[in-house]
This record gives structure tokens, C-alpha cells and sequence, in this order.
């Protein structure tokens, strides 16, 4: 029995269990690199974090199980429900609540950690103490930061960018007051005080970094936050010498900020630029109101399309935020499904940021049942356009502005876009011309091979499939 | 353990996580976000090591917060991206379409 015990809590016993644990996080980020293997890759990370737990558990000093099981019960209660009934649409907002909690608890660790040795009458060395303080405030900016995020993208706050005069510049004295503070610090400053000035800063920062950043820039911020959860977490595990924090925080560090990379990349923008806020909820995909200057447009009617798209050999539906938002993804597949039976090949192609955040259009489809071998990512769609007889845009319209080609002044001037304007035949279906932000116009919309289906993108698409049944 | 072990694994760690990401395909960059956001509840551990020692109602329900918040992150993340990848789907014969929809609905 005791020897058993002495076993179980050994520290090299609970090193090993760790180190299984670490094996099956790469192993199973490994296997998400594939639709095939990814849900069980996801199922080992699962695993392995369990194992993490227990051992963690196993350690003699730690205690007060009551509390323990109330807190994790409390976290089931409300995590389980959440993630078994959120809808898909409504993915990205969730995903930025559950990096906000992973940052709050972070922040929240830091500062009971510091209060602790505060109890003891002293500062922790540097070594503890630098990470503690690195922690509470990437911790608090990515807790604040990820619930403004979940506000816009729940539209509890307005999506446009929300910015005050002087914003920059109070950011940065923000920063250097939290930063301040802490050098104070970790210069032998004891002071529970400074350190909730940490924490209030950083928090004030992380709400007023996000709040100008709007729509189409979510993909880059949420993958940011991201990635700063995953560091903050990293730095409390340097703080409290545990390796499984640090590893499993670092894993999610670097590959947060490889996705901020790539989004970032894919709109042709410094990670700074997006940051500094402002262009993002202008250009948002929902609407591109010309004003009021009259450069003609031909609409088309439902049956009209219907026609081009059931004799057509190719189509290609380029997806955006806009089929998100009137989760057309549905009647989106029904009508593919309608066409396939005529022999039409349809495809999809799917922009790197359409959407709220990374591969967004993916689940949606992939929840229409849409086959994953349909998708296709730019590079692979963009050189078939050619061939393509109709490409059909859905709510999408910054990813396809062909401005970003051709007019060197336009603000997204250089921005891989999917060149649906090279296909034989471009529909678009839009809400209206005037609705929206007053957005960067689209000479799509202009070009002889265009016609726009005005209306709600779930109806459009809907009147579209009955004209298609009854042909 | 000293600062440098653990610096090392620091940048290991990240070494392996730029790696192992940089092949996944768009199609599953949400998933992935959705797993690592998972995996970063990891900090769940940081409040069961101090709860044990933690004096003061302040302290611990500060710590029972970030206990049932790390649990949230951890439990959701990867109940959620479970739900996502059960959709992702290969159609055998990519022209045989006929089935109905089923309604996907949350629940």
C-alpha cells in the first residue's frame, strides 16, 4: 500500500505520465493534418490531456480536492452544454469565449501565485517572478481582448471598427504601464497594488486592441489571441516549474502564431497594420455600397440563373461571411446536389480568410455534408477559373475584388484574391448595392461577364434550386 | 528545475508545435484553432498546484474561477472539435448525390 502510494506520487512517476501526455498532443496535432485522421488525432490530444490531469492530481501537496471537484464541476456545467448546442454559424464566437477563459484563468493564476509569495513577505526570485508578471499580463490582455472579440462576433458589440481619437497612442502608454509596473517589480518592489495595475492595464489594452479591429481582420485577431493564450499559459508553467504547462502552452504559442502568419499572408498585410485597426470593418464582406454614382450593373433573376447554371459543364461557388450570415450553407449543397444530378461538376473554392475566422467556410459546408474533397484552397481552384463556365459568389466580395490585381492605389491592392472574374459567367448574389459599410467597390460587379441576384443569399439560392428542379 | 532545462524545452516545444502546424491544410485551420485552444486549458494544471497551499477565501475562490475556466477551455475545445470533424466527410462517389440532407441542426 505504501509502496504503491509512494509510487504513484513519485515526481519522476508523474515526469513520465507527463511525457506521455506530450507524445500524444503532437501526436495528435500530427493527425489533424488530415480529415481522415483528424478527429482521432483530436480524441489523443483529449487523452493526453487527461493523463496530464491525473498526474497532476497525483502530486502530494496538492489538495483541497473539495474545492478542485467544485471548480471542475462548475467548468463541465457550463462547458459541456456550450459546446454540445452552439450552432455552427456561431463557431467563431465560441472559439473566441473558450480562448478568453484559457487567458482569464492564466491571469488569474499569476496574480494568486504572486499573492502567495507576497505572503511569505517577499518577491519570488526573478526566474519565477519575470514569468508571473509576463503571464498576468498576456494573460488579462488575451481574457479582455477574446470577450470583445466574442461581443462583435455575437453582435452584442457593433462589428465596425470602434476607435477613439488618439487611440495608438493610448495603447502604448497602456502597454507601458503594464510594462512599467512590472519592471518596478521585478526591480524588489513588493506591491500587490502595482500588480492589479498590471492586470487593470492590460485589461483596459486588450479591450481597446480589439474593439477597432473589424470583420473581415477576425481571422487574424482570433488566431492571435490565440496564440497569446498559449504563451501566457507556457510562461505560468516557467513560473511554477511545471512542464506540462510549459509544453502544452508553447505547442499552442507557435502554432497560433504560424495560423496568424498565414491569415495575415493571405490579405497581404503586416500583422502591425491589421493591429493598428480601422480598414477591416470597412472592407467587411456583407456589403460594398457604392455611393450612390451611377455605373451600370446588370441584375439577373432567379431563373435566369438558374439556366446558366444547369447547362453549364463547371461551376464554382466562391462562399463568403455573407452565406454564413444568412446560413445559406444548406440550400447551398441542396442546389449542388441539384446540379450534380444534370451532370455539372461543381466545386468550391474557398479564400484563406473568408469568413470570420480560419477554414470558417469549411465547417459550414462540411456540416452541409459537402464532401471536403469539393473544397478547394486558392491555389489549386484559381488556375480553373478559365474553364470554369459560372462562378457563383456568395456573400463573398473582398476576396474576389479583382482591384486587388489591378489598381495599385486600392487599399488591398496586392491581396491574393480567387480570380472568379477569368470564369466565362460571374453571378453574384448580394443583399443590395447600398447597404453595409461604405466599403471598397468591387469592379466585379461592373465587368461585362457579371450579373448580380439581388436578395437574402438563403432565398436567392433557394429560388434558384426550384427554377433549377423545374428545368 | 533549472531555468535553462526549462528554457530548452520552451523553444523545443515550440519547434515541434511551428512544425507539426505548418502542413494543415485551410480545410481544417478552424478545427486545429478550435484543438490547440483546447489544449492551452492546459492551465487548468496551474490551479491545481496552488490550490493545495492557497490561504484566504480571496485566493482560493480566485482559484476555484480559474480551475472551472481552465475546465471550460479544456472540455469544450475538444467536445467542440469533436463535433466539427464528425462532419468533415469524403463522398465516395463524388457524382452519386441523391441522399437528403440530413438536418444538421444543433441540437
Amino acid at each position: 500500500m505504501t509502496f504503491t502510494a509512494s509510487f504513484l506520487t513519485d515526481p519522476d512517476f508523474i515526469r513520465v505520465l507527463y511525457l506521455a501526455a506530450f507524445a500524444l498532443f503532437i501526436l495528435g496535432l500530427h493527425q489533424l493534418n488530415h480529415p481522415r485522421t483528424a478527429r482521432r488525432g483530436n480524441m489523443l490530444a483529449a487523452v493526453g490531456m487527461a493523463i496530464a490531469v491525473v498526474a497532476t492530481l497525483l502530486y502530494p501537496f496538492v489538495g483541497d480536492y473539495l474545492l478542485i471537484a467544485l471548480g471542475i464541476a462548475i467548468g463541465t456545467a457550463v462547458g459541456v452544454p456550450a459546446a454540445r448546442s452552439v450552432k455552427m454559424t456561431a463557431m467563431p464566437q465560441m472559439v473566441a469565449l473558450f480562448n478568453g477563459v484559457g487567458g482569464g484563468a492564466v491571469a488569474l493564476i499569476s496574480f494568486v501565485e504572486y499573492r502567495e509569495s507576497l505572503s511569505f513577505g517577499f518577491n519570488p526570485e526573478l526566474e519565477t517572478l519575470i514569468p508571473i508578471l509576463f503571464a498576468a499580463i498576456i494573460g488579462s490582455i488575451s481574457f479582455w481582448g477574446s470577450n470583445i472579440a466574442f461581443g462583435k462576433l455575437q453582435e452584442i458589440l457593433p462589428g465596425r471598427p470602434i476607435q477613439l481619437p488618439g487611440q495608438r497612442f493610448l495603447n502604448l502608454a497602456l502597454l507601458a504601464v503594464a510594462i512599467g509596473c512590472a519592471v518596478i517589480i521585478a526591480a524588489g518592489t513588493e506591491s500587490e497594488l502595482l500588480f492589479i495595475v498590471i492586470l487593470l492595464s492590460a485589461a483596459v489594452l486588450g479591450n481597446m486592441f480589439v474593439l477597432p479591429i473589424g470583420g473581415a481582420d477576425m481571422p487574424v485577431v482570433i488566431s492571435l489571441l490565440n496564440a497569446f493564450t498559449g504563451l501566457s499559459a507556457a510562461a505560468a508553467g516557467m513560473a511554477l516549474d511545471n512542464v506540462a504547462l510549459i509544453v502544452g502552452g508553447m505547442l499552442v504559442g507557435a502554432s497560433g502564431s504560424i495560423l496568424t502568419r498565414q491569415m495575415a499572408e493571405a490579405m497581404n498585410r503586416s500583422i502591425v497594420n491589421i493591429l493598428a485597426g480601422g480598414f477591416g470593418g470597412v472592407s467587411v464582406a456583407a456589403g460594398a455600397g457604392d455611393d450612390g454614382e451611377a455605373k451600370p450593373v446588370r441584375s439577373t433573376d432567379a431563373s435566369d440563373v438558374a439556366i446558366q447554371l444547369a447547362y453549364a459543364s463547371k461551376v464554382v461557388v466562391a462562399p463568403g461571411y455573407g452565406m454564413a450570415v444568412a446560413q445559406a450553407q444548406h440550400t447551398v449543397r441542396e442546389l449542388a446536389d441539384e446540379l450534380e444530378k444534370r451532370g455539372v461538376r461543381v466545386d468550391y473554392a474557398i479564400h484563406p480568410v473568408a469568413g470570420r475566422m480560419p477554414g470558417h467556410m469549411n465547417v459550414l459546408l462540411a456540416e452541409a455534408d459537402v464532401p471536403y474533397d469539393h473544397l478547394k484552397e486558392m491555389d489549386e481552384i484559381n488556375p480553373e477559373f478559365p474553364q470554369t463556365d459560372v462562378a457563383l459568389v456568395i456573400g463573398a466580395n473582398d476576396v474576389t475584388n479583382p482591384a486587388a490585381r489591378e489598381q495599385a492605389d486600392s487599399p488591398i491592392y496586392g491581396m491574393p484574391i480567387l480570380d472568379v472574374d477569368k470564369a466565362g459567367q460571374v453571378i453574384v448574389l448580394k443583399r443590395s448595392m447600398n447597404t453595409g459599410f461604405a466599403g471598397i467597390d468591387n469592379p466585379l460587379f461592373y465587368n461585362e461577364n457579371t450579373a448580380l441576384l439581388f436578395g437574402d443569399a438563403k432565398e436567392s439560392v433557394g429560388s434558384v434550386l426550384a427554377e433549377v428542379k423545374e428545368l | 528545475m533549472d531555468l535553462l532545462t526549462e528554457l530548452t524545452i520552451l523553444v523545443l516545444a515550440a519547434f515541434v508545435g511551428f512544425e507539426v502546424i505548418s502542413k494543415v491544410p485551410n480545410t481544417l485551420h478552424t478545427p486545429l484553432m478550435s484543438a490547440t485552444n483546447a489544449i492551452h486549458g492546459i492551465v487548468l494544471l496551474g490551479g491545481l498546484l496552488l490550490i493545495g497551499e492557497a490561504t484566504g477565501f480571496l485566493d482560493e475562490l480566485l482559484l476555484v474561477i480559474a480551475i472551472a475556466f481552465g475546465t471550460i477551455n479544456i472540455v469544450g475545445g475538444f467536445l467542440v472539435t469533436d463535433r466539427m470533424l464528425e462532419m468533415f466527410k469524403r463522398r465516395p462517389e463524388p457524382r452519386k448525390a441523391a441522399e437528403e440532407p440530413p438536418a444538421r441542426e444543433a441540437a
